[in-house]
Protein backbone atom coordinates (compact mmCIF):
# COMPACT_ATOMS: atom_id res chain seq x y z
CA UNK A 1 0.00 0.00 0.00
CA UNK A 2 1.47 3.32 -1.03
CA UNK A 3 1.65 6.28 1.28
CA UNK A 4 -0.88 8.06 -0.89
CA UNK A 5 -3.56 5.40 -0.50
CA UNK A 6 -2.95 5.36 3.25
CA UNK A 7 -3.53 9.11 3.40
CA UNK A 8 -6.54 8.83 1.15
CA UNK A 9 -8.09 6.11 3.29
CA UNK A 10 -7.32 8.09 6.41
CA UNK A 11 -9.10 11.14 5.00
CA UNK A 12 -12.07 9.02 3.98
CA UNK A 13 -12.36 7.73 7.50
CA UNK A 14 -12.19 11.24 8.88
CA UNK A 15 -14.73 12.59 6.40
CA UNK A 16 -16.96 9.73 5.30
CA UNK A 17 -18.42 10.31 1.86
CA UNK A 18 -22.13 10.28 1.33
CA UNK A 19 -21.90 7.32 -1.04
CA UNK A 20 -23.00 4.76 1.57
CA UNK A 21 -26.15 2.66 1.52
CA UNK A 22 -27.93 4.96 4.00
CA UNK A 23 -29.40 7.17 1.27
CA UNK A 24 -30.48 4.09 -0.70
CA UNK A 25 -32.39 2.58 2.21
CA UNK A 26 -34.09 5.89 3.00
CA UNK A 27 -35.14 6.39 -0.61
CA UNK A 28 -36.48 2.83 -0.91
CA UNK A 29 -38.38 3.11 2.38
CA UNK A 30 -39.97 6.46 1.44
CA UNK A 31 -41.25 4.94 -1.78
CA UNK A 32 -42.48 1.63 -0.37
CA UNK A 33 -44.18 3.32 2.60
CA UNK A 34 -45.93 5.84 0.37
CA UNK A 35 -47.49 2.88 -1.46
CA UNK A 36 -48.18 0.87 1.73
CA UNK A 37 -49.94 3.82 3.35
CA UNK A 38 -51.99 4.75 0.32
CA UNK A 39 -53.05 1.14 -0.08
CA UNK A 40 -53.46 1.66 -3.85
CA UNK A 41 -52.79 -1.27 -6.14
CA UNK A 42 -50.47 -0.66 -9.12
CA UNK A 43 -53.46 -1.24 -11.41
CA UNK A 44 -55.53 1.43 -9.66
CA UNK A 45 -52.60 3.82 -9.79
CA UNK A 46 -52.12 3.22 -13.51
CA UNK A 47 -55.83 3.64 -14.22
CA UNK A 48 -55.85 6.87 -12.27
CA UNK A 49 -52.84 8.08 -14.25
CA UNK A 50 -54.55 7.33 -17.55
CA UNK A 51 -57.74 9.11 -16.57
CA UNK A 52 -55.87 12.16 -15.33
CA UNK A 53 -53.90 12.25 -18.59
CA UNK A 54 -57.18 12.09 -20.50
CA UNK A 55 -58.62 15.07 -18.67
CA UNK A 56 -55.46 17.17 -18.91
CA UNK A 57 -55.03 16.48 -22.61
CA UNK A 58 -58.47 17.93 -23.31
CA UNK A 59 -57.16 21.30 -22.14
CA UNK A 60 -53.44 21.33 -22.96
CA UNK A 61 -50.82 19.67 -25.09
CA UNK A 62 -48.13 18.26 -22.86
CA UNK A 63 -44.84 16.44 -22.98
CA UNK A 64 -45.72 12.81 -22.21
CA UNK A 65 -42.03 11.87 -21.96
CA UNK A 66 -41.32 14.42 -19.24
CA UNK A 67 -44.39 13.58 -17.21
CA UNK A 68 -43.91 12.32 -13.65
CA UNK A 69 -46.57 10.58 -11.66
CA UNK A 70 -45.75 9.17 -8.26
CA UNK A 71 -46.72 8.73 -4.62
CA UNK A 72 -44.56 10.52 -2.09
CA UNK A 73 -44.82 10.94 1.64
CA UNK A 74 -44.15 13.62 4.12
CA UNK A 75 -44.65 13.06 7.84
CA UNK A 76 -47.57 10.61 7.87
CA UNK A 77 -49.30 12.12 4.86
CA UNK A 78 -49.10 10.51 1.45
CA UNK A 79 -49.27 12.80 -1.58
CA UNK A 80 -49.92 12.04 -5.21
CA UNK A 81 -47.41 14.06 -7.19
CA UNK A 82 -48.11 14.69 -10.86
CA UNK A 83 -45.64 16.79 -12.77
CA UNK A 84 -46.92 17.62 -16.25
CA UNK A 85 -44.76 19.83 -18.50
CA UNK A 86 -47.20 21.84 -20.64
CA UNK A 87 -46.22 22.56 -24.26
CA UNK A 88 -49.20 24.58 -25.33
CA UNK A 89 -52.66 25.47 -24.08
CA UNK A 90 -55.39 24.41 -26.49
CA UNK A 91 -57.49 27.16 -28.00
CA UNK A 92 -60.53 25.01 -27.68
CA UNK A 93 -61.31 22.38 -25.13
CA UNK A 94 -61.53 19.00 -26.88
CA UNK B 1 -55.46 2.65 37.79
CA UNK B 2 -52.06 1.87 36.34
CA UNK B 3 -50.95 2.63 32.80
CA UNK B 4 -51.38 -0.21 30.31
CA UNK B 5 -48.62 -0.10 27.69
CA UNK B 6 -48.10 -2.57 24.84
CA UNK B 7 -44.57 -3.16 23.49
CA UNK B 8 -44.91 -4.05 19.83
CA UNK B 9 -43.02 -4.03 16.52
CA UNK B 10 -44.60 -6.01 13.71
CA UNK B 11 -41.36 -7.72 12.74
CA UNK B 12 -39.94 -10.41 15.00
CA UNK B 13 -36.48 -10.37 16.53
CA UNK B 14 -36.10 -6.62 16.89
CA UNK B 15 -36.02 -6.61 20.69
CA UNK B 16 -39.58 -6.40 22.03
CA UNK B 17 -39.09 -8.92 24.82
CA UNK B 18 -35.67 -7.54 25.79
CA UNK B 19 -37.22 -4.08 25.93
CA UNK B 20 -40.17 -5.28 28.03
CA UNK B 21 -37.90 -7.06 30.53
CA UNK B 22 -35.53 -4.12 30.88
CA UNK B 23 -38.19 -1.42 31.04
CA UNK B 24 -40.07 -3.40 33.68
CA UNK B 25 -36.95 -3.65 35.83
CA UNK B 26 -36.00 -0.03 35.15
CA UNK B 27 -39.43 1.25 36.24
CA UNK B 28 -39.25 -0.73 39.50
CA UNK B 29 -35.84 0.83 40.10
CA UNK B 30 -37.63 4.18 39.90
CA UNK B 31 -39.94 3.04 42.67
CA UNK B 32 -42.89 1.94 40.54
CA UNK B 33 -44.74 -1.36 40.72
CA UNK B 34 -44.88 -3.17 37.40
CA UNK B 35 -46.76 -6.20 36.04
CA UNK B 36 -45.37 -7.76 32.87
CA UNK B 37 -47.83 -9.67 30.70
CA UNK B 38 -46.49 -12.11 28.17
CA UNK B 39 -48.97 -12.07 25.27
CA UNK B 40 -46.94 -14.50 23.19
CA UNK B 41 -49.00 -17.65 23.77
CA UNK B 42 -47.24 -20.74 22.43
CA UNK B 43 -43.86 -18.98 22.07
CA UNK B 44 -43.32 -17.40 25.45
CA UNK B 45 -39.88 -15.95 26.15
CA UNK B 46 -40.30 -13.17 28.65
CA UNK B 47 -39.85 -15.59 31.57
CA UNK B 48 -36.45 -16.56 30.12
CA UNK B 49 -35.16 -13.02 29.69
CA UNK B 50 -36.14 -12.28 33.28
CA UNK B 51 -34.53 -15.49 34.55
CA UNK B 52 -37.87 -16.56 36.05
CA UNK B 53 -38.52 -19.65 33.92
CA UNK B 54 -38.11 -22.08 36.83
CA UNK B 55 -40.67 -20.30 38.95
CA UNK B 56 -43.61 -20.40 36.51
CA UNK B 57 -46.40 -22.55 37.99
CA UNK B 58 -49.65 -21.18 36.57
CA UNK B 59 -50.31 -19.08 33.47
CA UNK B 60 -52.92 -16.56 32.36
CA UNK B 61 -55.10 -19.44 31.11
CA UNK B 62 -55.44 -21.04 34.54
CA UNK B 63 -56.48 -17.67 35.94
CA UNK B 64 -59.15 -17.29 33.25
CA UNK B 65 -60.38 -20.86 33.77
CA UNK B 66 -60.73 -20.16 37.49
CA UNK B 67 -58.18 -22.87 38.35
CA UNK B 68 -56.12 -20.41 40.36
CA UNK B 69 -56.25 -16.85 41.62
CA UNK B 70 -54.44 -14.07 39.74
CA UNK B 71 -52.08 -13.66 42.71
CA UNK B 72 -51.05 -17.33 42.46
CA UNK B 73 -50.16 -17.07 38.80
CA UNK B 74 -48.03 -13.95 39.26
CA UNK B 75 -44.32 -14.70 39.52
CA UNK B 76 -42.79 -12.14 41.88
CA UNK B 77 -39.20 -11.18 41.19
CA UNK B 78 -36.98 -11.65 44.24
CA UNK B 79 -34.41 -9.14 42.95
CA UNK B 80 -37.05 -6.44 42.39
CA UNK B 81 -40.02 -6.90 44.72
CA UNK B 82 -42.10 -4.38 42.73
CA UNK B 83 -42.00 -6.57 39.62
CA UNK B 84 -44.35 -9.43 38.74
CA UNK B 85 -44.76 -11.58 35.64
CA UNK B 86 -48.02 -13.02 34.38
CA UNK B 87 -46.79 -15.87 32.15
CA UNK B 88 -48.37 -16.95 28.87
CA UNK B 89 -49.20 -20.61 28.26
CA UNK B 90 -46.48 -22.35 26.29
CA UNK B 91 -48.39 -25.51 25.24
CA UNK B 92 -51.23 -23.61 23.54
CA UNK B 93 -51.53 -21.25 20.59
CA UNK B 94 -52.56 -17.62 20.03
CA UNK B 95 -56.25 -18.51 19.87
CA UNK B 96 -56.27 -19.89 23.41
CA UNK B 97 -57.23 -16.40 24.61
CA UNK B 98 -59.50 -13.62 23.31
CA UNK B 99 -59.01 -9.83 23.22
CA UNK B 100 -61.77 -9.49 25.84
CA UNK B 101 -59.99 -11.90 28.18
CA UNK B 102 -56.71 -10.01 27.73
CA UNK B 103 -58.54 -6.82 28.58
CA UNK B 104 -60.03 -8.40 31.68
CA UNK B 105 -56.63 -9.60 32.94
CA UNK B 106 -54.87 -6.32 32.14
CA UNK B 107 -57.54 -4.31 33.95
CA UNK B 108 -57.21 -6.51 37.05
CA UNK B 109 -53.45 -5.97 37.00
CA UNK B 110 -53.82 -2.22 36.45
CA UNK B 111 -55.78 -2.01 39.70
CA UNK B 112 -52.79 -3.33 41.63
CA UNK B 113 -49.76 -2.07 39.70
CA UNK B 114 -48.56 1.35 38.48
CA UNK B 115 -47.69 -0.12 35.08
CA UNK B 116 -48.87 -3.09 33.06
CA UNK B 117 -46.40 -3.79 30.23
CA UNK B 118 -47.66 -6.19 27.56
CA UNK B 119 -45.06 -8.05 25.51
CA UNK B 120 -46.69 -8.40 22.09
CA UNK B 121 -45.91 -11.32 19.76
CA UNK B 122 -44.52 -10.66 16.27
CA UNK B 123 -46.96 -10.35 13.40
CA UNK B 124 -50.28 -8.57 13.05
CA UNK B 125 -52.64 -11.50 13.47
CA UNK B 126 -54.67 -12.68 16.46
CA UNK B 127 -51.75 -12.58 18.94
CA UNK B 128 -51.16 -8.94 18.05
CA UNK B 129 -54.85 -8.12 18.33
CA UNK B 130 -54.99 -9.76 21.77
CA UNK B 131 -51.95 -7.82 22.95
CA UNK B 132 -53.13 -4.38 21.85
CA UNK B 133 -56.76 -4.82 22.98
CA UNK B 134 -56.22 -3.61 26.56
CA UNK B 135 -53.52 -1.01 25.79
CA UNK B 136 -53.93 2.74 26.24
CA UNK B 137 -50.52 3.50 24.80
CA UNK B 138 -47.85 1.75 22.75
CA UNK B 139 -44.08 1.57 22.56
CA UNK B 140 -43.01 0.68 19.05
CA UNK B 141 -39.64 -1.08 18.85
CA UNK B 142 -37.74 -1.11 15.59
CA UNK B 143 -34.20 -1.44 14.28
CA UNK B 144 -32.61 0.77 11.60
CA UNK B 145 -33.31 -1.80 8.88
CA UNK B 146 -35.67 -1.55 5.93
CA UNK B 147 -37.92 -4.53 6.79
CA UNK B 148 -38.27 -3.59 10.47
CA UNK B 149 -39.17 0.01 9.64
CA UNK B 150 -41.70 -1.00 7.02
CA UNK B 151 -43.40 -3.39 9.45
CA UNK B 152 -43.31 -0.74 12.18
CA UNK B 153 -45.07 1.70 9.87
CA UNK B 154 -47.82 -0.82 9.21
CA UNK B 155 -48.22 -1.33 12.96
CA UNK B 156 -48.57 2.43 13.54
CA UNK B 157 -51.52 2.39 11.15
CA UNK B 158 -53.12 -0.59 12.92
CA UNK B 159 -52.62 0.94 16.38
CA UNK B 160 -54.18 4.21 15.24
CA UNK B 161 -57.10 2.34 13.69
CA UNK B 162 -57.57 0.66 17.07
CA UNK B 163 -57.76 4.05 18.78
CA UNK B 164 -54.28 4.00 20.35
CA UNK B 165 -53.02 7.52 19.72
CA UNK B 166 -50.14 7.64 22.17
CA UNK B 167 -47.40 5.80 20.30
CA UNK B 168 -43.71 6.37 20.82
CA UNK B 169 -40.70 4.91 19.13
CA UNK B 170 -37.69 2.97 20.42
CA UNK B 171 -34.88 2.52 17.88
CA UNK B 172 -32.89 -0.55 18.90
CA UNK B 173 -29.51 -1.90 17.75
CA UNK B 174 -27.99 1.32 16.53
CA UNK B 175 -24.40 0.95 15.34
CA UNK B 176 -22.91 4.44 15.53
CA UNK B 177 -19.86 3.56 13.43
CA UNK B 178 -22.06 2.35 10.58
CA UNK B 179 -24.23 5.46 10.82
CA UNK B 180 -21.09 7.61 10.65
CA UNK B 181 -19.94 5.73 7.57
CA UNK B 182 -23.36 6.40 6.02
CA UNK B 183 -24.17 2.73 5.93
CA UNK B 184 -27.01 2.70 8.45
CA UNK B 185 -30.03 4.90 9.07
CA UNK B 186 -29.64 7.15 12.07
CA UNK B 187 -32.22 7.45 14.84
CA UNK B 188 -33.49 10.68 13.32
CA UNK B 189 -33.72 9.10 9.85
CA UNK B 190 -35.98 6.39 11.26
CA UNK B 191 -37.99 8.82 13.32
CA UNK B 192 -38.46 11.15 10.36
CA UNK B 193 -39.77 8.30 8.24
CA UNK B 194 -42.15 6.90 10.86
CA UNK B 195 -43.13 10.39 12.10
CA UNK B 196 -43.93 9.43 15.69
CA UNK B 197 -42.30 10.78 18.89
CA UNK B 198 -39.09 9.17 20.10
CA UNK B 199 -39.02 7.37 23.47
CA UNK B 200 -35.37 6.44 23.14
CA UNK B 201 -32.58 4.62 21.39
CA UNK B 202 -30.53 1.56 22.34
CA UNK B 203 -27.08 0.80 20.92
CA UNK B 204 -26.22 -2.59 19.45
CA UNK B 205 -24.17 -4.18 22.19
CA UNK B 206 -22.80 -7.65 23.03
CA UNK B 207 -23.77 -7.15 26.64
CA UNK B 208 -27.45 -7.45 25.65
CA UNK B 209 -26.79 -11.04 24.52
CA UNK B 210 -24.78 -11.80 27.64
CA UNK B 211 -27.56 -10.53 29.91
CA UNK B 212 -30.06 -12.67 27.98
CA UNK B 213 -27.84 -15.73 28.42
CA UNK B 214 -27.84 -15.18 32.15
CA UNK B 215 -31.48 -14.14 32.56
CA UNK B 216 -30.37 -10.92 34.21
CA UNK B 217 -31.73 -7.75 32.59
CA UNK B 218 -29.07 -5.08 32.01
CA UNK B 219 -30.70 -2.54 34.26
CA UNK B 220 -30.07 -4.83 37.28
CA UNK B 221 -26.32 -4.08 37.19
CA UNK B 222 -24.99 -1.78 39.86
CA UNK B 223 -22.84 0.08 37.31
CA UNK B 224 -25.03 0.46 34.28
CA UNK B 225 -23.56 -0.30 30.85
CA UNK B 226 -24.41 1.95 27.89
CA UNK B 227 -27.43 -0.17 26.79
CA UNK B 228 -28.47 -0.38 30.47
CA UNK B 229 -28.42 3.42 30.70
CA UNK B 230 -30.39 3.54 27.45
CA UNK B 231 -33.22 1.43 28.91
CA UNK B 232 -33.13 3.31 32.21
CA UNK B 233 -33.48 6.59 30.26
CA UNK B 234 -36.52 5.28 28.39
CA UNK B 235 -38.11 4.36 31.74
CA UNK B 236 -37.43 7.88 33.04
CA UNK B 237 -39.02 9.39 29.92
CA UNK B 238 -42.10 7.18 30.44
CA UNK B 239 -42.28 8.75 33.87
CA UNK B 240 -42.37 12.18 32.24
CA UNK B 241 -38.80 13.20 32.95
CA UNK B 242 -36.91 15.16 30.30
CA UNK B 243 -33.79 13.11 29.64
CA UNK B 244 -31.41 14.06 26.81
CA UNK B 245 -30.80 11.40 24.18
CA UNK B 246 -27.72 9.22 24.59
CA UNK B 247 -24.90 10.50 22.41
CA UNK B 248 -23.61 7.28 20.88
CA UNK B 249 -21.10 9.13 18.71
CA UNK B 250 -19.24 10.58 21.65
CA UNK B 251 -16.69 7.74 22.02
CA UNK B 252 -15.99 7.85 18.28
CA UNK B 253 -15.74 11.54 17.63
CA UNK B 254 -12.45 12.36 19.31
CA UNK B 255 -9.43 12.62 17.04
CA UNK B 256 -7.56 10.07 19.18
CA UNK B 257 -10.48 7.66 18.92
CA UNK B 258 -10.45 7.99 15.17
CA UNK B 259 -6.69 7.53 15.00
CA UNK B 260 -6.82 4.50 17.27
CA UNK B 261 -9.53 2.85 15.20
CA UNK B 262 -7.65 3.64 12.04
CA UNK B 263 -4.43 2.02 13.23
CA UNK B 264 -6.02 -0.91 15.02
CA UNK B 265 -7.51 -2.35 11.86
Amino acid sequence: MSVLTVIQEFLERLFPRSGGSRQDVKRRLQLVLAHDRADLTPEMLEKMRQEIVEVISRYVEFDAEGMEFSLEMDERVTALIANVPIRRVRNEVL
Amino acid sequence: MGRIVVITSGKGGVGKTTTTANLGMALTRLGRTVALMDADFGLRNLDLLLGLENRVVYTALEVLAGDCRLEQALVRDKRQPGLALLPAAQNRNKDAITPEQMQQLANLLAEKFDYVLIDCPAGIESGFKNAIAPAQEALLVTTPEIAAVRDADRVVGLLEAHGIRKISLIVNRIRPQMVQANNMMSVSDVQEILAIPLAGLVPDDERVIISTNRGEPLVLEANLSLPGIAFQNIARRLEGEKVPLLDLDAPYNTLMGRLRRFFSR
